[in-house]
């Protein structure tokens, strides 16, 4: 299969696979070492409720790195993404229990570019709210 | 305090070289419970064309968070104790993927000021560069400052 025809072979509207991921305190412990972020609002309850927050939150690029995660599974190769990013409308409360918080993240094709580029509408949401909103995303396909 | 607008456009000295390494690209990609074979495998990588395990696309924030936190650290912006942060946008675009051996710096360039009523709003450009200068990705960030306003 060629460049050209997996290019050809996407069409306008198409919606990859809807993922769910449970996101725990444990998980944001861990990335943030990962990522050298040590922010205590990351980790720390007395920090985050000083702030107003019920509890610590998870890092915004925590939640951009799993939804990112589903453009590469889909496109195949991490050099895919060449253009990504958004805003995040609201912060994401980690509970403290098993269950944690359950991110949903949905991306549609919504452009065909100039070959092999592609452009994605990608959403992530908790409990039906957008956390993090990514309109632009391309990808070039290959 | 509002923040000093006279620094936008201000550009700050660059980062200390930083080696990307496979314990670091792997060490990333699991947090994010991502095991493509790209960021794990050489072999992998280089089946796809790269010369070793690639980062996974948001890994820059490794390197241009603290870049772009010394900035946010300079006297001249006023921000110095309102340290309470959000980040409200992030953007990276990519010349080429990050990959082991590559040793970037990061040149942060302030490229916005804007007064909200709760806080000021900084926006950041981090131009990633490798070993021999080339350009790898530009990160956009956007952070809230609270408390920067009185």
């Amino acid at each position: 299969v060629t460049v050209q025809e997996v290019y050809a072979s996407v069409e306008v509207g198409f919606q990859l696979p809807r993922r769910t991921f449970q996101v725990c305190r444990k998980d944001l412990i861990r990335y943030g070492g990962a990522a050298r972020d040590y922010n205590p609002i990351h980790w720390d309850e007395r920090t985050a409720t000083a702030y107003g927050l019920p509890g610590p939150v998870a890092q915004g690029m925590l939640t951009m790195g799993l939804a990112i995660g589903c453009l590469v599974d889909w496109a195949g190769d991490p050099g895919a993404v060449v253009d990504v990013g958004g805003r995040f409308p609201r912060l994401v409360p980690v509970p403290s229990d098993d269950k944690g918080a359950e991110l949903t993240v949905e991306a549609t094709v919504v452009e065909k570019l100039r070959p092999p580029l592609v452009r994605l509408n990608v959403s992530v949401l908790l409990d039906g709210k957008k956390v993090l909103v990514m309109p632009r995303t391309i990808l070039a396909l290959r | 305090v509002a923040l000093n607008p006279s620094c936008v456009g201000k550009l700050y000295p660059p980062s200390e070289p930083y080696e990307v390494s496979r314990e670091k690209i792997k060490e990333f990609a699991l947090a994010l419970r991502d095991g493509h074979a790209a960021y794990l495998d050489p072999e992998a990588a280089r089946a796809l064309g790269y010369p070793d395990v690639v980062a996974p696309p948001s890994f820059p924030m490794v390197v241009t968070l603290d870049a772009e936190y010394e900035a946010v650290l300079d006297p001249e912006l006023g921000a110095h104790g309102h340290d309470r942060f959000v980040h409200r946008e992030q953007r990276f675009a990519y010349e080429r993927p990050m990959h082991a051996g590559d040793v970037i710096t990061v040149n942060v360039r302030l490229a916005a000021i804007e007064a909200l009523p709760r806080g000021d709003v900084v926006s950041y450009e981090s131009r990633v560069t490798g070993q021999g200068g080339e350009h790898i990705c530009t990160g956009r960030s956007v952070f809230v400052i609270y408390g920067a306003q009185s």
